[in-house]
């Protein structure tokens, strides 16, 4: 299998910093704020590797620096430390080195983002098609026809109904600006797709037919995706690997079955045994 | 560099209002401007006699440009008896003594406009200086000026070409009718000062200098001779400018002059009726001169 994005060492502090600022917190100092200097370590010397096609599923409670790592991957957050290579065909691309220039056009080009708060995916005061419209016109698609084209066939197959294509997403249900977030991700078709907490505070059958599409989105396109999520559901449905977060690091990774039926650390015993 | 040394005796202003430190930045900041085309180039917009808004970016281009010998031509939406452009040029004259005024866009060296580039093609000869109220054409999909920067900086101008999609969703075509965003020599886009969508494709290969003030917003931008400014449009979905054919697809004339390639003005008479006379004075008087001229001869 071909890899598409190795993460080394990734760190994010926010504050000051010290010399101090990694020893005293993480999961063993049972904090993320550095008790001499008060930075806020977020994430620290988190690895993974993803491969083409795979889903991989970042879990772990609120404050573990989960969506931080999909923050810097997606160039939301420029990170304290450590690299990423993304793998692009025969390409490379070093993720910290680029410029801004290049940073945004592999946003725009090959990467995708769905956020939990629609707020920060759509912007709410242009049509769901002139959002989606706006990644195609970043990818620099120039043709009115084709754009429009593009756009009502990507909103049918994130099951948004056609007719409300120029209607403003501020009008739609939580479920529904979700898909259009979705589709909107998707317009450029990119093997590279980040999901922050995409089914929280949805309703369960509404989560459910979202899951279901993400999963008919990654066969149908073979999509990388890097799933951000509290919800082991959503862990256990969509992953094949995990990687379990706590106060910034990682503290367990493997098979999803495997950290799900026979996890190793005691948080993650924990937090399995709370949930099923 | 003496700070004023055009001061003559009996007047106590220097020759063009302006001290000759404010002069230098403001040429300074015009060369860079021509070097950058499209760019804008923030300056230190001198406190003018008169309220921001009221042309003073354009003024002070004004100022730093004139010297002796110069003909000055102000118009106001193609008027120069409005009594903005009247007030400008009467500063103009006041404070720049030696130099001439006038009217007709031929015999002038430096034209100061507000919305609207003169009829008459300008040549290499002359500048022209567009007052400017709103520089940047992202303030509208954007407020932060510095991530405003950025984008200039990458091109990114996605946003911009969004609200032409959706004003060709909502009203099968694009609706803006002045500032029309006009992208200069392949990068920067500018606001191109309220000048109508029938001025835009005359700043493209245009021989004269175009220079844009904007002194509430403290900007300085230019579109050079011979340089490529293209509105933004959909390859599909070509920009165009006004027509002006009325309900049986004649194109209207100037009631005043029977022009029918200028740009015309729409006056609502008392009773309702409207009629249509060229924006441009100066264009609408000289055609009015050349069919008396044409007249007066003997057949």
């Amino acid at each position: 299998m071909n890899r598409i994005l190795e993460v080394r060492g990734l760190s994010r502090i926010y504050g000051p910093g010290c010399p101090h600022c990694v020893d005293a917190t993480g999961p063993e100092a049972d904090t993320n704020r550095c008790p001499h200097c008060g930075s806020i370590v977020a994430i620290h010397d988190v690895s993974f590797d993803l491969f083409e096609g795979e889903i991989l599923g970042v879990m772990g409670e609120s404050g573990s620096g989960k969506s931080t790592v999909v923050k810097t991957l997606y160039f939301d957050q420029a990170p304290t430390g450590g690299e990423a290579v993304f793998f692009d065909g025969d390409t490379q691309h070093e993720l910290f080195a680029l410029n801004a220039a290049r940073q945004r056009w592999l946003r725009n080009h090959r990467f995708g983002m769905v956020y939990q708060n629609p707020n920060l995916g759509l912007n709410f005061n242009i049509s769901a098609g002139g959002n989606i419209a706006e990644r195609l016109l970043m990818s620099d698609l120039m043709d009115y026809g084709a754009i429009r084209e593009r756009a009502k066939t990507l909103l049918a197959r994130t099951e948004v109904l056609l007719s409300r294509v120029d209607d403003l997403p501020k009008h739609f249900s939580g479920g529904m600006q979700q898909r259009v977030q979705i589709a909107k991700a998707l317009a450029t078709q990119p093997p590279l797709l980040f999901l922050d907490e995409v089914t929280t505070g949805l309703d369960l059958s509404v989560q459910a037919r979202i899951l279901d599409l993400i999963l008919e989105i990654q066969q149908e396109l073979k999509t990388a995706m890097v799933v951000v999520t509290h919800d082991l559901g959503v862990i256990r449905l969509l992953t094949g690997r995990a990687i379990v977060m706590k106060y910034g690091r990682v503290i367990e990774t493997g098979l999803t079955d495997q950290i799900l039926e026979d996890p190793r650390h005691a948080y993650t015993q924990r937090l399995v045994a709370s949930a099923l | 560099m003496n700070a004023m040394p055009h001061t003559t005796r009996g007047s106590a202003y220097n020759f063009g209002f302006l001290d000759e430190y404010a002069k230098k930045e403001i040429r300074r900041a015009v060369l860079k401007a021509i070097a950058i085309p499209g760019y804008q180039v923030p300056y230190a917009s001198r406190e003018m006699p008169m309220g921001r808004g009221f042309g003073t970016g354009g003024l002070q281009l004004t100022l730093a440009l004139i010297g002796p010998g110069e003909v000055v031509k102000v118009i106001d939406q193609g008027a120069d008896d409005s009594v903005n452009a009247v007030n400008l040029r009467q500063f103009i004259e006041m404070t720049c003594p030696g130099i001439a005024t006038t009217t007709k866009t031929a015999e002038s060296t430096l034209i100061q406009s507000r919305h609207r580039i003169p009829e008459q093609p300008l040549t290499a000869t002359q500048i022209l200086v567009l007052q400017v109220p709103y520089p940047d054409p992202l303030v509208v999909v954007e407020p932060s000026e510095d991530k405003r920067k950025v984008m200039h900086g990458e091109a990114d101008y996605s946003r911009l070409l969004v609200k032409l999609y959706e004003d060709i969703v909502q009203f099968d075509e694009i609706t803006i009718s002045h500032r029309y965003p006009t992208r200069i020599n392949g990068h920067y886009v500018i606001d191109p000062s309220p000048i109508p969508r029938w001025d835009v494709p005359r700043l493209n290969d245009a021989a004269a200098l175009t220079l844009f003030g904007a002194g509430r917003e403290k900007k300085i931008y230019a579109v050079p001779p011979h340089t490529r400014a293209e509105p933004l449009a959909f390859s599909d979905v070509p920009f165009r400018v006004e027509d002006f054919r009325d309900a049986a697809g004649r194109r209207r004339a100037c009631a005043r002059c029977g022009c029918t390639d200028s740009f015309l003005d729409e006056f609502v008479g008392d009773a309702g009726s409207k009629t249509y006379q060229c924006s441009d004075s100066d264009w609408c008087d000289e055609q009015l001169l050349q069919a008396e001229h044409a007249q007066g001869e003997p057949a």
